[in-house]
């Protein structure tokens, strides 16, 4: 297993060197540049800091000096927050999104997980429909509006909990964000688990468990969760990687310090290296996850066999 | 149980000295400032948001009062020769940096030097153009050394202008002209703006900074004037959505916000009485026509397009009475000028004026057999769509076919700056300094910068020309108004609100002044719980 996943790996590099030209000629072809914003420049301005960031060399030699700094992990400097460097941002964000994006998910698995299994074991009943329903809401209500919902109902109304700011990482600022971001994710495991749960709960070996007169929720949990979670998991590994490079939406609303809102400000103003290295770090979290979603298959169904 | 009594009692009297007398309340300001800054370096620096905070770190030769009136900042008094072209500035003596080192006439000369030099990259250096030089010297032409500034010695320093300039000392307000300490940048280069390399002059000291979730300031005990100064610590907030401000601030977490939600005005005007302000900016929205493109270049049309817009109805019913109906290009109560030239059909009735607009086309050879097309281009947002359909709407009496395009901010204005195809597109303009230059400079045939109308008038120009070397303030008020009428006349632009700037602030701020300007510097206020 351990070759598998160094072969993969080595083959994710030709992959990520695709993603990063196509997204560094792409961003490109975007009109305007970092430089035209509302505000318009003195022409003599524009010239100068033009030079000032190499962007007036032709574009191969820009591509050359971006790829020999990349290579060297220099991801360059910000065009637009002029003071920090393209590593410094993402590396103060991805530890914050991280948090966030990780306890969202950890809550997400173990919430959606559990009421799928009991809407499973009590199929077409009213625990069922009552699960169905709430997933259904779930799903269907956008986060930005749950968001200002939530914190309506939480922070002025009840006052139980600060309306917004990161707080130097108090656990109270932590609380909504986390919720909100794991909200339509129970929703979806919910279903995707109760639907796998109920067509495992029909196959033999647990037909076998249940014949041997062992309890319904040791049959549930140590006989057919392990097949019940393969689609989930699979749903996972992408979904991991969105959760953790941070949503713009929550960042944005509740004013969390992440690195999801470099993905649409960098877009925005034409932040060509902010761009790109949000583009690098999801392309490479995106490669990551779908690793280790495949080597979780291989534990989870003994009959997944990697090594040839 | 003698010992233990006698142990209990010692324990507690150290537990009370230790202690120590109740310490003074330390006064804390939240203060939501829109965004985070793009850079904490005054002389990289372009946006509003960075000037709120540099304002707090950094005191300039002159600086605004509450009310927005220039008053003396480390330059305690100031000369103009006769020939208006050399100020000389008296610094004050008690003027310290952070460090304890004086702030002396060469930190200014250090500093103006810096954001004139080429690899700086300033945004804003044009700011400060109007010292001798400067402009050759950005451009390479020139050593530093050659601009007009010069410590004559550590309290007195002579700046050297290109031609007079009445407005200059507003230009100083401006955060360009923020000395920087030379130490400090030469020590730690770029870096001399992260907190502990940070060596400032003004109210303030950069404690720390985490970007996008605040900024910390605390207050900087070497201040000249720091026995006057309240606050003790302020943290700025980067609260980019408007409608989360609004409920951060209404929770308490807030005390004040440089913006609020315009889709919310009538509930913040309704429940929020005095803590939601709406003040008079020195701004213009307007809409640029491309006047090298028929028949937008027929100035029967422009003139036609602006007469039948109602711009009261914008003004109320779209932007919910935070903007003001604007017949005229320079925005009233600007300094150094009077009545500006309001278009003569601001007082005349909507049928009237769609009447003569209907005529003017006719003679222009437009009507319902042959219509007019004209594409409104604007920037991604909400009330810029609602305009332009309230806009398009208000042009069908004249038999015009309006379409729409909307796209993001940078290439909206990729598209104006690069000469782009277009008929009449969206744009704003806030003023750099308090002087109506600042708005009439724009259309000058030579500004290709800002000149998105292709607008070329020799006229006008010249006008310009005379009024630039003109040191008689009133004389000067009279060409600019000469310039402004041929303006509102030709109308290059088609001016359309007079912006107003939004403010949340909580009962619990004082010295919070609605200014012109939007500047409300830490300094002058304080938090009464």
């Amino acid at each position: 297993m351990l070759s598998y996943a160094l072969r993969r790996l080595i083959g994710a590099i030709p992959t990520l060197f695709i993603i990063v030209t196509v997204a560094f000629f792409l961003i490109r072809v975007a009109p305007g540049g970092p430089f035209h914003l509302e505000r318009p420049l003195d022409p003599q301005v524009m010239e100068n800091l033009l030079r000032v960031y190499h962007l007036d060399k032709p574009l191969w030699q820009q591509f050359l000096l971006y790829l020999g700094n990349l290579l060297r992990g220099d991801f360059g400097p910000s065009f637009v927050y002029r003071d920090f460097s393209v590593g410094d941002l993402l590396g103060s964000g991805l530890p914050v999104s991280m948090q966030l994006g990780g306890a969202a998910l950890l809550l997400a698995f173990i919430l959606g997980t559990t009421l799928g299994s009991l809407a499973a074991r009590h199929q077409k009943r009213p625990g069922d429909y009552g699960v169905m329903a709430a997933a259904m809401i779930g799903i269907t209500i956008p986060n930005f509006v749950m968001a200002p919902v939530l914190t309506l109902l939480f922070a002025l109304t009840l006052d139980w909990l600060p309306a917004g700011g990161w707080g130097e990482g108090a656990l109270a600022n932590k609380l909504l964000p986390i919720f909100t971001l794991a909200l339509p994710q129970i929703a979806v495991i919910a279903r995707l688990t109760r639907g796998s749960m109920i067509e495992v709960l029909r196959s033999n070996h647990v037909r076998t468990a249940r014949a041997y007169g062992l309890p319904g929720h040791v049959v549930v949990i140590g006989h057919a969760l392990r097949g019940a979670l393969l689609p989930v998991v699979s749903y996972l590994g992408p979904a991991a990687a969105a959760l953790i490079t941070g949503s713009v939406v929550i960042e944005t609303i509740f004013g969390i310090p992440g690195v999801g809102r470099y993905f649409v400000q960098g877009a925005l103003n034409r932040d060509y290296t902010l761009v790109m290295g949000t583009v690098v770090m999801i392309a490479t979290f995106v490669v990551l996850f779908n690793l280790i979603v495949d080597l979780i298959y291989a534990l989870l169904d003994p009959r997944v066999r990697y090594d040839k | 149980m003698r010992l233990r009594r006698a142990w209990a009692f010692t324990v507690g009297l150290i537990a009370i000295l230790a202690a120590g007398p109740p310490a003074a309340a330390e006064m804390i300001y939240h203060r939501g400032n829109n965004a985070d800054p793009e850079t904490l370096d005054q002389h990289k620096t372009s946006t509003v948001y960075e000037a709120n905070i540099l304002r707090d770190l950094y005191e300039g030769l002159v600086v605004y009062d509450p009310a927005a009136k220039l008053v003396p900042g480390v330059a305690e008094s100031w000369e103009l020769s006769d020939d208006g072209r050399t100020y000389s500035f008296r610094l004050r003596a008690d003027a310290k940096w952070s460090n304890g080192d004086p702030v002396n006439a060469g930190d200014f000369v250090y500093s103006l030097r810096r954001i004139m030099m080429p690899e700086t990259g300033a945004k804003y250096a044009n700011v400060l153009y109007p010292i001798a030089n400067a402009e050759k010297v950005h451009a390479g032409e020139l050593a530093t050394t050659d601009l007009g500034v010069a410590a004559l010695d550590d309290r007195t320093l002579e700046i050297t202008l290109e031609v007079p300039t009445p407005f200059f000392l507003e230009l100083l307000t401006h955060q360009t002209g923020l000395p920087v300490h030379p130490p400090s940048v030469e020590t730690h280069g770029p870096e001399f703006v992260r907190p502990g390399n940070m060596v400032s002059n003004g109210a303030y000291v950069l404690e720390a900074f985490v970007p996008n979730a605040q900024m910390k300031l605390t207050k900087n005990p070497e201040f000249h004037d720091a026995a006057a100064v309240s606050i003790d610590t302020v943290y700025y907030y980067p609260t980019e959505d408007r409608s989360a401000a609004l409920r951060r601030f209404q929770a308490g977490e807030l005390h004040s916000n440089n913006d609020a939600p315009v889709e919310q005005v009538a509930w913040m005007k309704k429940n929020l009485g005095d803590r939601f302000r709406v003040a008079p900016y020195l701004g213009i929205y307007y809409y640029a026509v491309n006047t090298s493109k028929p028949p937008l270049s027929d100035p029967r049309v422009r003139l036609a397009l602006s007469m039948v817009i109602d711009r009261e109805f914008l003004a109320e019913e779209i932007w919910g009475g935070t903007m003001v109906a604007g017949y005229s290009f320079v925005p009233p109560g600007i300094a150094n000028y009077g009545e500006p030239a309001i278009a003569s059909y601001r007082d005349m009735g909507m049928i009237d004026r769609e009447e003569a607009a209907v005529a003017l086309l006719v003679e222009a050879g437009f009507g319902p057999d042959n219509p007019l097309e004209i594409e409104i281009r604007y920037n991604t947002s909400e009330n810029h769509k609602n305009t332009a359909l309230a806009i398009a709407n208000m042009w069908q009496p004249l038999g015009v076919e309006a379409s729409l395009l909307n796209s993001d901010t940078a290439t909206h204005y990729a598209v104006l700056r690069d000469k782009g195809d277009y008929d009449v597109a969206r744009a704003g303009w806030i003023a750099d300094y308090n002087d109506p230059q600042n708005f009439l400079f724009m259309v000058e045939s030579d500004n290709d910068g800002f000149n998105y109308a292709n607008y070329a008038n020799p006229d006008y120009d010249a006008l310009m020309d005379r009024a630039a070397a003109e040191t008689d303030l009133e004389k000067r008020a009279e060409l600019l108004l000469e310039a402004e009428t041929i303006f509102m006349r030709d109308l290059p632009f088609i001016p359309l609100l007079y912006y107003g700037s939004l403010s949340l602030v909580s009962d619990k701020l004082e010295g919070w002044q609605d200014n012109i300007q939007n500047v409300h510097a830490t300094r002058w206020m304080a938090i009464r719980e």
